[in-house]
């Protein structure tokens, strides 16, 4: 029967070819916008770990005070702590050591001299982390490992490089052991990271901005950085002016700088580590009541709006062309499919039931919804390929067209056009058939 | 025109023309929003910098191994090789001027701050960025002062990166004088930078705007402070005006002089914006509203197949119903209608359904502003768009229905007489 009625959706859909071009081009454009979009706002709204983001945590403490708060015009109503630490806080919470892996983090960029005197010395984004980072957060090395906890302590120069650094500085291949030249100091490089970019960049998403198509080329112990004066790249927010001058100065100041994650294994953990924070700044602020936060890492993402409006709004928009599209393919099924009323009744006085009406229509518009998704799919091959022209290049750079799109894109096309024809194949199969048979 | 047959005959086809009412309306909506998006964001992307932003540009640098701490010693030889850059160069054949600055509008990188109007304000009165520049920004820059006067040459100085004297003299933009002093008097007066030291207004310059086009810095967007200071730091950014048209000439001439005044710098002269180190001015503008762009190209492309859809709806669903109504036409021929009258006819058909449409289609449009406004804290859209859209979906309805209803209106009275 089912390919019966697939004949007879083909006859009837060749019989009039512009009313069925027409349909199959308004539902591939309807699903094109709707796909290229939404594998926009899929990318950036994904989890940057599945595997692990559950048990990532993101503390923030206040170090300001009530009269900090609402002063900035920027993010009026806002009454929590600020999304960073100041280092003293940051390296406090580190030494307590309560979860059970934990990083203070802040961003760095410093120049790499390569050996070859003739060439120039160039600088590479890096983040300074504790040795725990790596394993915290899955890292996968190609050669060698992270540092140890003694490392961290004893401020040893070592370095953690990107494989795209290890070409560009060792040419490839195993490098561990070799030396590294940061600042005209020798680091010993200890690993060498397979490729590793997650976006968004959710470990320090306050300094490295959020989507970046360029990975961090280096990690390096924080200790070791702080000790060689390795300055900040990132944001540096102060209600106070540091009283003292300089990078030391900024360490010994309630500025906030520095970036912080925790592995909390479950609810208790959670707990127990929620309750040390406020243990922690009635401790370190007695003035005013503890004003902490512990957030999870997708909490956190949405707290920080890593996704741009702009992809929401789009989205948003093209589902709206997608219900025009909708509406559309449904007014002209419900002419094309009332038109042949006579059919119909033919069909139904030859003792064709209800059920089977209904089954010949909607097959004949998931034929109208296979054809729209197959252009859909086109055009959404298309579209992601040009979206690069129109969003900012990190995001753009992040949208791919693969199985599982390529399969939401067909589906939503077909169930989009039998929605669309279901209002008038109910009209259809309510054709009463000796009415139909005598007004002819 | 006799109305009643026409309301007649589309109470016949209820569910058709409701769905192409709503196909309308939604339309309607979805345009009109659209194109407030699109207008808004041509409106940021004009926006002025303030700048005589033609043969500017920005060239950054990374000493290596240059010395970090803040102690006099350090800041001094930073200073001393930051001059160095400086004269090298100003004495390019191809570079007009040059002056060592902390940021530059639209160039993201961000230096903000509070001001107060007394010491020990604990709530700012507003926000401003701040450029840190030890030479004549208005000059290189091509900034327009229009009160008071630029710095003079006793004025300028420099201290560590992370230093913490402050200005005794600062020039401001015209929209942060009148914020801070609305009576227009800003002249003369002082403000506090961090609550402790006045700095005295000494000029006003018609605009500078804000390094971040982040929506955070939409509230003092043209709020900025000129500050007649040298940053000392392991990195230097140069803003270097060409001779007009020598551009490309004193880009790649600067790097090289610098290189050979000294090897032990970073200058990425390729690679992306993260990590290129030498920018134009126009491609700074570019990258900086590149994200506003997109959505404006994005918006048009629905708008236009949105319209495009409708229209072709309104064209199929029109040719079905005169396919469908041929006796009728030819019996209404028959009985002496004229062509124009079924011309007539098929176009009121459509004023009618298109009207009901953009009534909906209005509320509809006005409804999703204020949720937009509410989720993406966009502004009120203004009423004009909604009835500029009206208008052209109107027009839309009149253009589809125009071959259909001229087809309908060449059906011969003949067909009166043939039974299907």
């Amino acid at each position: 029967m089912f390919a019966y009625y697939l004949d007879l959706a083909l006859r009837s859909l060749k019989r009039n070819k512009a009313l069925t071009g027409l349909m199959i081009l308004t539902i591939g454009f309807g699903v094109a916008a709707s796909m290229t979009t939404w594998s926009v706002f899929r990318a950036v709204s994904g989890d940057p770990i599945p595997q692990k983001s559950a048990e990532l945590f993101v503390p923030q403490i206040d170090p300001w005070g009530p009269t900090a708060r609402n002063v900035d015009p920027t993010q009026p109503g806002d009454i929590g702590p600020p999304d960073a630490l100041t280092y003293e806080d940051a390296t406090a919470l580190m030494r307590d050591h309560r979860a059970s892996l934990q990083s203070a983090m802040y961003q760095v960029g410093p120049s790499v001299v390569p050996t070859d005197p003739a060439k120039h010395p160039f600088s590479v984004p890096g983040e300074a982390v504790f040795g725990e980072f790596f394993r915290m957060l899955d890292v996968p090395f190609k050669y060698g490992t992270g540092w140890s906890t003694n490392s961290d302590a004893s401020r040893a120069q070592v370095v953690v490089i990107s494989s795209h650094l290890n070409d560009q500085v060792f040419g490839g291949g195993d490098s561990v052991g070799k030396m590294l030249n940061i600042e005209g100091h020798d680091y010993r490089v200890v690993g060498v990271l397979k490729h590793w970019n997650p976006q968004p960049r959710f470990y320090d998403v306050v300094n490295a901005g959020t989507f970046n198509s360029q990975p961090d080329d280096l990690f390096l112990p924080f200790n070791t950085a702080i000790a060689m004066g390795m300055t900040n790249q990132g944001s540096t927010n102060c209600f106070q002016s540091p009283k003292q001058t300089g990078f030391v100065g900024l360490q010994h100041s309630s500025c906030i700088w520095i970036a912080y994650m925790a592995q909390l294994d479950n609810a208790s953990a959670v707990r127990q580590y929620k309750t040390y924070l406020d243990g922690f700044a009635r401790q370190r602020y007695p003035d005013w009541a503890p004003n902490v936060r512990l957030r999870g890492l997708m909490a956190w993402l949405d707290y920080e709006h890593v996704v741009p409006p702009d992809t929401k709004i789009s989205l948003y928009v093209a589902l709206g062309l997608l219900l025009v599209c909708l509406v559309n393919t449904a007014g002209l099924l419900l002419a094309k499919f009332m038109r042949r009323s006579g059919e119909i009744g033919v069909r139904r006085a030859l003792g064709a039931s209800r059920r089977q009406i209904y089954a010949q229509f909607l097959i004949e518009a998931g034929m109208v919804g296979l054809a729209g998704g197959v252009l859909g799919l086109a055009l959404t091959a298309f579209g992601i390929a040009g979206i690069g022209w129109v969003l900012p290049r990190d995001i753009a750079a992040l949208a791919h067209l693969d199985w599982s799109l390529l399969l939401i894109t067909l589906g939503v096309a077909i169930v989009a056009a039998m929605l669309a024809g279901l209002y008038p194949t109910l009209r259809a199969a309510a054709v009463q058939p000796a009415w139909q048979l005598k007004s002819n | 025109m006799n109305l009643p047959p026409i309301l007649a005959a589309l109470r016949k086809h209820k569910a058709g023309v409701t769905l192409i009412t709503l196909q309308i309306a939604l339309t309607l909506a979805i345009v009109c929003n659209a194109v407030f998006i699109i207008n808004s964001r041509i409106d940021r992307i004009q926006r002025p910098t303030g700048m005589n932003e033609n043969n500017l540009f920005l060239l950054m640098q990374q000493y290596v191994g240059a010395p970090t701490g803040d102690d006099p010693a350090s800041i001094q030889k930073l200073d001393s090789m930051q001059l160095t850059d400086l004269a090298t160069l100003r004495n390019l054949p191809d570079v007009e001027s040059v002056i060592a600055i902390n940021t530059l509008p639209l160039f993201n990188s961000t230096w903000s701050g509070g001001i107060g109007l007394k010491p020990d304000q604990t709530n700012s009165t507003t926000h401003a960025a701040d450029y840190y520049s030890g030479g004549d920004a208005i000059r290189t820059l091509g900034l327009h002062l229009v009160a008071g006067r630029n710095f003079t040459a006793d004025e300028y100085n420099h201290k560590g990166f992370r230093g913490h004297q402050r200005p005794p003299v600062v020039i401001v933009t015209k929209a942060l004088a009148d914020k801070l002093f609305p009576k227009g008097d800003a002249l003369g007066k002082s403000i506090y930078l961090d609550r402790t030291t006045p700095s005295t207004i000494i000029g006003i310059v018609a605009r500078m705007s804000a390094p971040s086009v982040g929506s955070w810095a939409n509230d003092w967007f043209w709020n900025s402070v000129l500050i007649p200071t040298r940053l000392d730091a392991a990195f230097s950014r140069y803003a270097i005006r060409a001779k007009p048209g020598r551009m490309q000439a004193a880009m790649r001439e600067a790097v090289k002089a610098l290189y050979a005044a000294n090897p032990m710098r970073v200058i990425q002269a390729s690679g992306g914006y993260n990590d290129r180190s030498i920018w134009s001015f126009a491609s700074i503008r570019k990258h900086a509203y590149r994200a506003d762009r997109g959505m404006a190209i994005l918006m048009g492309v629905i708008c236009v197949i949105l319209l495009c859809i409708t229209g072709a709806g309104i064209v199929g669903l029109t040719s079905f119903w005169v396919g469908q109504r041929r006796k009728q036409i030819g019996i209404r021929r028959a009985l002496g209608a004229t062509r124009h009258d079924i011309l007539r006819y098929f176009q009121t058909e459509n004023l009618i359904i298109a009207g009901a449409g953009v009534v909906l289609g209005a509320i509809l449009a006005v409804g999703l502003n204020l949720w937009l406004m509410k989720q993406f804290s966009m502004d009120r859209m203004s009423l004009a768009y909604v009835v500029v859209g009206i208008i052209v979906l109107l027009l839309l309805g009149q253009g589809a229905v125009f071959a259909p209803a001229l087809r309908a209106s060449r059906v011969s009275p003949v067909e009166a007489t043939r039974s299907v």
